[in-house]
């Protein structure tokens, strides 16, 4: 909301200065965001008299002036048609920034004539449109006198914020309220003593919405001359970044941005019969002051003549009966509109008008009438004519709010101590009536929708006497250190991303959103937004991959030789929203190095040591992992698999299968993981109690078996280290090859079986008792101990 | 006979003189070899009488003594000097280089996150969590936007396809504040929590990600007011931002959710550019909107707004991680780009406790 200085101080009598009235806006909640005084910008340019005009003697359409602007006749070359001997002009010397057309003069020769500086248009200055000759001043005006002084233009405007609950502030008015309220002055009350009509309204007025448009107030006014508006109507306008238009279209902007009564005004010759607020019918059509046609529905109301539908009602006029140079009849329309039905019609035509947002956030029902008087005595005085009857169709919601107030409330719900007869002195300087008791009757005004409780009220009170002035309490402290407040599930989180960033992966966030076909790469997304911001941020990601290998992508671009990349976050999947880790490992593993050789990608196996580290440092027995085939297509179908901890699997892992890393747009080959937290077994207790090392010392023996290559070497692993559960503590496999000597399908697999006696040292006997043992459980599984 | 002396200062001379184990292999064989010239020499001992045994015993012994002992001490030395000439000739460049394990990192915002949880788990809050895709009441209605509150189009609110089992819009949450209500039904009060997290907005420029993260606080209670809430923000400020003393101002504000609503500025000192005393502040950044929990959320949840009242704000986690860490650029924080991650990320061992600082 903007508004000049000039424009607050016709509805604040008040001596306070700029500073005073900006520190007070904010600290009513009224945040101002921008002073801006056009006149800083201008202060370089000053007026000046062309002397003489001749002629430029390389260029028919260029003149070269000779002005005075205070220092004596310096030499400027102009192209504007009107510069001319004896006229008075504004003046920007070199060093000036022209804020219309960005750029700073200086000394230059144009078409070989030396030119001292620049004779400006309006558009030059940032004060109008009009660009198609210099400006000029009356002849009065003093030569060498900083011009924005002498114009007047020193009217610094102000831009504050708007909080949805202030409808009341976007109208000065209401600005003015607030900071008379504050002690910053007094209000100054507009006169809206009835104007009386001198002849019956023409026009008949209904409203058939009483739901849409609960009131419907209007009068005609005849004999009106349609003209341009007065300059400080325009300049005040202008000033707000408003076009001004003519007078009856200004006396609106007028009455909106002053009083947040938006107005609409009709030229009666163009309507036929009366006007009626009603329910559109569904596909009719308004051509709208906008220039564009909207088609409305059945949800939406409309003001309609006889004919056809004129105004989208609280939103936008329509262009067809809209006022002209020719209109001598106007009709005011002052209606009240309902904030909820003004807001579903402007986000369904998406439309946002200065009307939509005071109605939507709802004007004051109190101020139709009077509004409509003020503005009736505005268009008499700029463009005379004589008054109609006012017509009032419907009726306001007038019916006033009464909060019952506790005025102790103050110090128990803001923790500050305002005395009571300062409250009710506040409530009363903001409109509200107060009547005294044990417990306050407090009737709200009419232009305060927002208030309906006693917090409300704690609102305004602190609000006027000083939010800022809310003293600072500890909160009751628990006794003794604080207690761990970390669920399990945080811990994990916070471990986990630790042990990742330990072992040499980079934490990223990539978007919970994606391409839907990266998405649908990944099994398909099962939640979808509705509106996304685009097309490529549609798909609720159901694996953390996606979002991983498009960051790869994006480093791979920036010549990242290695990348390690993992996030911790949500997958939106039909049956919820999973925690979940992903890992990803994509270019080179290992830099050529002098000592290493050549430079060596990721492979399978490098996955499945990150998984498996990451399922350790959260406390997952690693051992009793089994290894079972990938279930998902985006895993290579021969170098993935998925680990389960007996039925629950907690993570796949593997190499990423190519066409989907194609349709992602990344070079392989990628190793990743991901790691479903909510699947995981709870952490295990930390083991406390007595303990003592082994007395003897652990041996181990060798043996090498000749399997199937169908096999899996886990299943070998795990029937050894069953062949005797009190001696065996650790099977390790240390040796796979094919080829050589075995034949075709067979592989050769060696493991070292660690040996851990607990009573006395092994015998000859006992070791090949063991042996065995090994060699018939390897047979059952078809393994051939190697001779 | 040969002169034991004479025999001796010839063979040590011999033994002196080998310069390889080789030639002192030689040298031992000619002299203590089966028919070495000491081996000889000795066993002239068994042609003696008894007396000049007594006398050439012990000589002969001696003789017999120092060579074996000058063989080993010069085998000694050779073996020394052939290991050292070893070592020298196994030399490596210590100058090559040797690769480092790769540098993991953690991202700004979960260390700043970490940072949060630490602070206020000293003042007894835990962290609570929600579901991102959340229906319309929670992230709406119970928090005070009915349907055509105007406040609900200006939160640029991402919907998300289909109802809910229970036929509710469903959304992705706009702001961290479906939690207060999720944590108000799901447990008795005192509650004190901060729940952190993503969320998401219909909006992108150079300073608005479409999602980013927030922090709420929320304290319910008996008695709790605005004093109370101007304390915490302080006491968190100034762990946060590792700063002595701090200085906020409190503006009104709205939000349907609070009653009163309060933003408060942050007073910056350019100087540093950190928070700082009143004195030193030139300077207000807005950091947190809060205030009051508005009665009819305290209803909305099952409390009764006559015992129970409290406090509740937020902000933005990226936003903290920017103003403590100097980053500028929030679109980078999303993008995943190595160097961007080790140039701001955090080192797996800076973990923020209180008796090490927050501040890594």
């Amino acid at each position: 909301m903007k508004f000049t200085l000039s424009w607050l101080k016709a509805h604040l009598d008040t001596s306070a200065s700029l500073t005073e009235i900006t520190q007070a806006l904010t600290s009513l909640g009224l945040e101002v965001e921008g002073v801006e005084d056009p006149a800083s910008k201008l202060a370089p340019f000053v007026i000046a008299e062309v002397l003489t005009a001749e002629r430029h003697p390389q260029a028919d359409k260029l003149q070269v002036l000779s002005i005075d602007a205070g220092n004596g006749p310096l030499q400027v070359v102009c192209g504007a048609p009107n510069a001319r001997a004896g006229m008075k002009g504004v003046f920007g010397p070199p060093g000036a920034h022209v804020p219309g057309a960005g750029i700073t003069l200086k000394v230059a020769a144009i078409r070989g004539v030396e030119s001292n500086g620049m004779m400006c248009s309006t558009r030059e200055l940032e004060l109008g449109s009009d660009h198609d000759g210099i400006i000029e001043l009356d002849p009065s005006a003093p030569v060498g006198t900083a011009y924005a002084e002498w114009a007047g233009l020193s009217d610094p405007v102000i831009d504050i914020a708007i909080t949805p609950n202030r409808q009341e502030c976007l109208g000065i008015h209401g600005i003015a309220r607030d900071l008379a309220a504050a002690g910053l002055g007094s209000l100054i009350e507009p006169d809206t003593t009835p104007v009386p009509g001198t002849f019956p309204n023409p026009v008949a007025i209904a409203t058939h919405d009483a739901q849409g448009c609960p009131a419907f107030h209007a009068r005609t006014v005849r004999g009106v001359k349609n003209g341009a508006s007065p300059a400080w109507l325009q300049r005040w306008l202008t000033a707000v970044g408003l076009r001004p238009i003519s007078a009856l279209v200004d006396i609106t902007s007028y009455m909106s941005i002053a009083h947040g009564r938006p107005l609409h005004v009709y030229d009666v010759a163009t309507l036929t019969g009366g006007l009626t607020a009603r329910r559109a019918r569904a596909g009719e059509q308004v051509n709208a002051l906008n220039g564009k046609t909207y088609t409305l529905d059945d949800t939406m109301t409309v003001i309609a003549d006889d004919v056809h539908a004129h105004d989208i009602g609280g939103i936008m006029g329509g262009i067809e009966s809209g006022v002209s140079a020719a209109t001598t009849t106007v009709l005011i329309e002052a209606a009240w509109f309902t904030p909820e039905r003004i807001g579903a019609t402007g986000r369904a035509l998406g439309i946002n008008s200065d009307a939509r947002a005071r109605f939507e956030r709802g004007v004051d029902p109190g101020f139709v009438a009077p509004g409509l008087e003020l503005a009736t005595r505005m268009v008499q005085d700029l463009c005379g004519g004589e008054a109609s009857d006012v017509t009032q169709a419907g009726t306001l919601p007038l019916t006033p709010k009464v909060v019952h107030y506790d005025p102790a409330r103050v110090a128990g719900l803001a923790g500050i101590d305002v005395a009571e007869d300062e409250q009710a002195a506040i409530l009363t300087r903001l409109g509200f009536t107060v009547s005294l008791g044990e417990r306050w009757a407090v009737t709200v005004p009419s232009w305060r929708r927002d208030v309906d409780g006693e917090a409300d009220l704690v609102e305004e009170v602190v609000r006027l006497h000083g939010l800022d002035r809310v003293p600072s309490t500890p909160l009751p402290r628990r006794e003794g250190v604080a207690l761990p407040t970390a669920t399990p599930a945080q811990k994990r989180e916070r471990r986990l991303r630790r042990a990742l960033a330990a072992a040499g992966f980079n934490e990223a966030i990539t978007w919970s959103f994606l391409p839907p076909a990266h998405a649908a790469a990944f099994g398909g997304a099962a939640h979808s937004l509705s509106n996304p911001i685009s097309t490529d941020m549609a798909a609720m990601r159901p694996s953390l991959l996606p979002g991983l290998l498009a960051a790869a992508a994006r480093n791979f671009d920036r010549a990242q030789p290695s990348v390690r990349l993992f996030e911790l976050g949500q997958r939106y999947l039909a049956s919820g929203e999973h925690p979940t880790a992903a890992a990803l490992m994509a270019g080179d593993a290992r830099a050529r190095d002098w000592r290493t050789g050549a430079s060596t990608k990721f492979d399978a196996f490098d996955a499945k040591a990150a998984a498996l580290a990451a399922l350790a440092a959260l406390g997952v027995p690693t051992d009793r992992l089994s290894v079972q085939s990938p279930a998902d297509g985006w895993w290579h179908p021969g170098r993935a698999g998925r680990l389960a901890l007996g039925k629950q699997v907690l993570a796949d892992f593997g190499l990423l299968y190519p066409a989907t890393l194609t349709t992602l747009d990344v070079r392989g080959p990628v190793a990743a993981f991901e790691l479903y937290l909510d699947a995981l077994p709870p952490a295990p207790k930390r083991k406390t109690g007595a303990w003592a090392p082994a007395a003897l010392n652990p041996l181990t023996r060798d043996f090498a078996f000749v399997v199937d290559e169908t096999m899996a070497a886990e299943s070998l692993v795990r029937a050894i280290t069953g062949a005797d559960k009190a001696l065996i503590t650790q099977v390790r496999l240390f040796d796979c090859f094919a080829g050589g000597s075995l034949s075709e399908g067979k592989v050769s697999l060696a493991v070292e079986v660690v040996l851990q006696p607990t009573e006395r040292t092994l015998t000859d006997a006992d070791i090949a008792a063991l042996s065995a043992k090994v060699i018939a459980a390897a047979a059952k599984l078809g393994a051939e101990l190697r001779g | 006979m040969t002169d034991p002396d004479q025999l001796q200062s010839e063979v040590l001379g011999h033994i002196a003189a080998a310069a390889s184990p080789e030639a002192l292999e030689a040298v031992r064989v000619a002299s203590m070899g089966k028919a070495g010239s000491v081996t000889t020499l000795m066993k002239s001992l068994g042609g003696m009488t008894p007396e000049q045994r007594q006398t050439e015993g012990p000589r002969l012994n001696g003789l017999r003594e120092a060579v074996t002992a000058a063989l080993a001490a010069r085998k000694t030395e050779l073996e020394a000097a052939a290991l050292d000439a070893r070592l020298k000739a196994e030399r490596q460049d210590m100058t090559l280089p040797v690769g480092l394990p790769p540098q993991g990192s953690i991202h700004p915002v979960s260390q700043v996150m970490d940072e949060l949880a630490e602070i206020f788990a000293d003042m007894g809050f835990a962290v609570a969590t929600g579901p991102e895709i959340e229906d319309d009441w929670h992230n709406f209605t119970a928090l005070n936007i009915p349907e055509h509150h105007p406040a609900r189009a200006m939160h640029d609110t991402f919907y998300v396809d289909g109802l809910d089992a229970e036929g509710r819009k469903r959304v992705l949450r706009t702001h961290t504040s479906p939690v207060q209500i999720r944590t108000m039904m799901a447990s008795k009060p005192p509650i004190r929590i901060i729940a952190p997290g993503r969320v998401y907005r219909s909006d992108s420029d150079a300073t608005h990600t479409p999602m980013f993260h927030q922090i709420e606080g929320l304290v319910i209670d008996k008695g709790i007011t605005l004093a109370h809430l101007r304390w915490t923000l302080e006491t968190f400020i100034k762990a946060f931002f590792e700063v002595d003393d701090v200085t906020l101002r409190f503006r009104p504000s709205y939000f349907p959710f609070t009653e009163p609503s309060v933003e408060v500025d942050v007073g910056y000192s350019s100087k540093t550019g950190k928070p700082a005393a009143a004195a030193d502040v030139d300077k207000w950044l807005e950091v947190l909107g809060s205030g009051m929990v508005h009665p009819r959320v305290i209803a909305a949840c099952g409390l009764d707004p006559q015992e129970w009242q409290g406090f509740a704000f937020g902000t933005g986690v990226d936003r903290l991680a920017m103003l403590k860490y100097g980053l500028t650029d929030l679109r980078a924080f999303f993008d995943g780009d190595l160097r961007w991650l080790r140039q701001h990320g955090f080192a797996f061992l800076d973990v923020p406790t209180l008796s090490a600082g927050v501040s890594a």
